[in-house]
């Protein structure tokens, strides 16, 4: 889960990561009241999981409270690349003297941690290391032994630096507590300023947190955005269903993550002869596939107005198929009249002969049974395009 | 022959007393593999009742500790069952008592947690410089090699002994593809597991499969997020001479968005499915726009 540079900055200030002062506002009421407490000149922050606010419009000095006020009420609802603004920071405004840049994050291919430091920050970081990446030092991490003083001091050097080295290495030792303690998978600091006084502060801050650790971090259960949120989706996780809600006709159902990423890909490229229909979403109700979990994935499918066919897609495993089609069954009773579009069945693996006997004893007006993946995704296409 | 797992191996449970536990070792022991006993520290000094392939009563062990129960036992193999919280102790404690190979079912670990044990493990190296236990996984189905033996979930029954071997980041689409080529049959079918970290890459099962005798073509199966594909493929250009085919699945995923398995997300313009097609493509290898024309695929080259 990505955060908001407003959430970040409290994580940073909870873990002594030196920042500024923000307050977070969804009014101009409150952006000015905000403005009014830190005093001085603030800086009026969109707040959007999207890079670019700056160019966007979604950044601006205000010398006053009523420009705070007037600032909000512009960027509060602004569309920055599709994303709605619902909420600005209000930070104190900075003396800033020079811009650096510090990340820790997920090394996935060397499956360890990368922290990356440069002297010249503030500048979009993929770009820099694309065209110097000598500018941008990179620093492996064992996530055994972490960033203590001497990895610090280690990274602070192979930016370059000279000075300030004792703060810098305290700044970047107290940035691993945050990726550590919050259980993040990236903490990115861009810029990291130095202020006119020497002092090293964190400006704007991005941390994602990894979702598995949900268990151990209490906290991050209110961290998430409800208002952002998709109203399907938050039903799906409400009944621990697995689901992403995606734009097209065709809703999927379908056991184990890899065959259902492949079943939105087969339905994509059957609907190309059926005018352009896609698939309507991502769910995956996992191994078991009982007549309640199924009950629940399609009633939160058929929730999904654009959607005009249902293709449910299972591989009976170890839960052969003579399972999974009583399920399928007993599911379409329970919905009883919220099942109102067809629904294509294609099962495969075990016992898949009883399983298609079961399902066409049940003769259900709206299911239709193919033989293979392809097939039963044409079909779903087709009906969806009627 | 087969890679990692065969009929001689001694294979142990941890998490044996568990719900998922006593299901699978179960349908281990009736794929025909030797579980010889389990570990839960709490219920040392008892047994678990079962019945082995042939449908004969046994009684197999609970030790204390994966050490004990390899002293007692010459245990080689671990699967572990336990829930995501105890999971790196667990994984460490199989380290430290030295066995060959840990593959680690459990689904929702901590990506710390792995990043910490795997590291761990790497660390612990034997006479020769390489860690002495391999893990596969986590979030995995684990290995099987059909008619021998089975240290995990994946079904037994939908395929045949074979020359194929497989290496997949999924569950479901091992299993679909293992079950459409079953009249032709596997050698071994490795499930590496679907998050950020994992043991055992696509890369470690293509070296395995290429040194392995018995194992004559190789389907490789991936999907979005990260760049272990695209790895894979510069690995298969320059070290693997058997032939491969390849299935990507996520080419509809949004971008940001995690789609069931924790390491399968697009990143920007970073782990994409178009991006791991081509780059199998440019390395030689034919990849299937869809399982079953992946299947298709391995058949021509492999009655070519």
């Amino acid at each position: 889960m990505d955060l908001y540079e407003y959430q970040a900055r409290d994580l940073f200030e909870a873990h002594g990561v030196p920042v500024l002062a923000g307050i977070v506002a969804q009014t101009p009421e409150e952006a000015k009241a905000a403005a009014e407490k830190i005093g001085g000149t603030v800086v009026v922050k969109a707040q959007v999981k999207v890079g670019g606010r700056g160019k966007a419009g979604g950044v601006k000095l205000a010398k006053s409270a009523d420009e705070a006020y007037e600032h909000a009420q512009a960027i509060l609802g602004m569309d920055i690349k599709g994303h709605t603004v619902h909420r600005v920071m209000i930070a104190q405004g900075a003396d800033i003297a020079e811009e650096y840049y510090f990340s820790i994050l997920l090394d996935r291919a060397q499956r360890n941690y990368l922290a990356m430091c440069s002297k010249e920050g503030g500048v979009e970081i993929e770009q820099l290391a694309e065209e110097r990446p000598e500018a941008l030092a990179r620093v492996a991490v064992d996530p055994n032994t972490g960033v203590d003083a001497e990895k610090a001091r280690e990274i602070a050097e192979k930016a370059g630096f000279t000075e300030d080295l004792d703060q810098l290495v305290e700044v970047f030792q107290t940035l691993w507590t945050v990726f550590q303690k919050e259980d993040a998978t990236l903490v990115e600091v861009n810029p990291l300023v130095k202020t006119g006084e020497g002092k090293i502060i964190a400006l704007d801050g991005k941390v994602t947190v990894d979702e598995n650790a949900a268990y151990r971090q209490p906290g991050h259960a209110d961290l998430v955005d409800e208002q952002t949120e998709d109203p399907l989706e938050a039903k799906a996780k409400e009944n621990d269903l697995n689901y992403v809600k995606l734009d097209g006709q065709v809703g999927v159902i379908g056991n184990g993550a890899g065959l259902v990423m492949s079943t939105l890909d087969v339905v994509a490229y059957a609907g190309e002869a059926h005018n352009g229909v896609k698939p309507a979403n991502f769910l995956d109700i996992g191994g078991g596939a009982s007549a309640e979990v199924m009950a629940n994935g399609l009633d939160v499918i058929l929730g999904d107005d654009q959607v005009k066919s249902v293709f449910v897609n299972v591989f009976g495993g170890i839960t052969s198929c003579d399972a999974v089609a009583n399920g399928i069954v007993k599911a379409l009773e329970i919905l009883g009249d919220t099942a109102s579009k067809p629904l294509v069945v294609r099962l495969d693996g075990n016992n898949v002969e009883e399983g298609r006997r079961i399902l066409d004893e049940a003769n259900h007006p709206l299911v239709t049974i193919a033989d293979t993946m392809d097939e039963g995704a044409d079909k779903a296409a087709e009906l969806a395009n009627k | 022959m087969s890679i990692y797992l065969n009929k001689d191996s001694k294979v142990i449970v941890q998490g044996i007393t568990g719900g998922e536990g006593t299901k699978h070792t179960r349908l281990m022991l009736k794929a025909g593999t030797n579980i010889v006993g389990g570990v839960n520290a709490r219920k040392a000094g008892t047994t678990v009742e079962h019945q082995d392939k042939d449908g004969n009563d046994i009684s197999l062990p609970v030790f204390g500790s994966v050490t004990e129960a390899m002293e007692e036992t010459g245990a080689d193999v671990s699967v572990a069952f336990v829930p995501p919280k105890f999971a790196k102790d667990a994984a460490i404690e199989a380290v430290d008592a030295g066995i060959g190979l840990l593959v680690v079912i459990t689904e929702g670990i901590p990506v710390q947690d792995t990043a910490e044990f795997y590291n761990y493990a790497a660390s612990k190296t034997g006479a020769d410089g390489k860690p002495t236990t391999r893990i596969v996984g986590p979030n995995c189905p684990g290995v099987i090699t059909p008619g021998e033996a089975l240290a995990g979930i994946t079904p037994a029954n939908i395929t045949n002994k074979g020359p194929i071997g497989l290496v997949s980041k999924s569950g479901t689409l091992t299993y679909q593809m293992m079950y459409e080529l079953r009249d032709i049959g596997f050698s071994t079918s490795i499930g590496i597991g679907g998050d950020p970290v994992i043991g055992t890459t696509h890369i470690d099962a293509l070296e395995s499969f290429e040194n392995d005798p018995d194992t004559e073509a190789i389907v490789m199966i991936g999907e979005i997020g990260g760049d272990a594909e695209e790895r894979a493929a510069d690995y298969i250009k320059a070290n693997v001479t058997k032939p491969v085919v390849g299935y990507v699945a996520g080419f509809t995923a949004p971008e940001g968005k995690t789609m069931g398995h924790a390491g399968a997300i697009v990143s920007g313009s970073s782990g994409t499915a178009e991006a791991k097609k081509e780059a199998l493509e440019a390395a030689g290898v034919k990849v299937g726009k869809t399982p079953s024309q992946t299947a298709e695929l391995l058949r021509e080259i492999y009655k070519g």
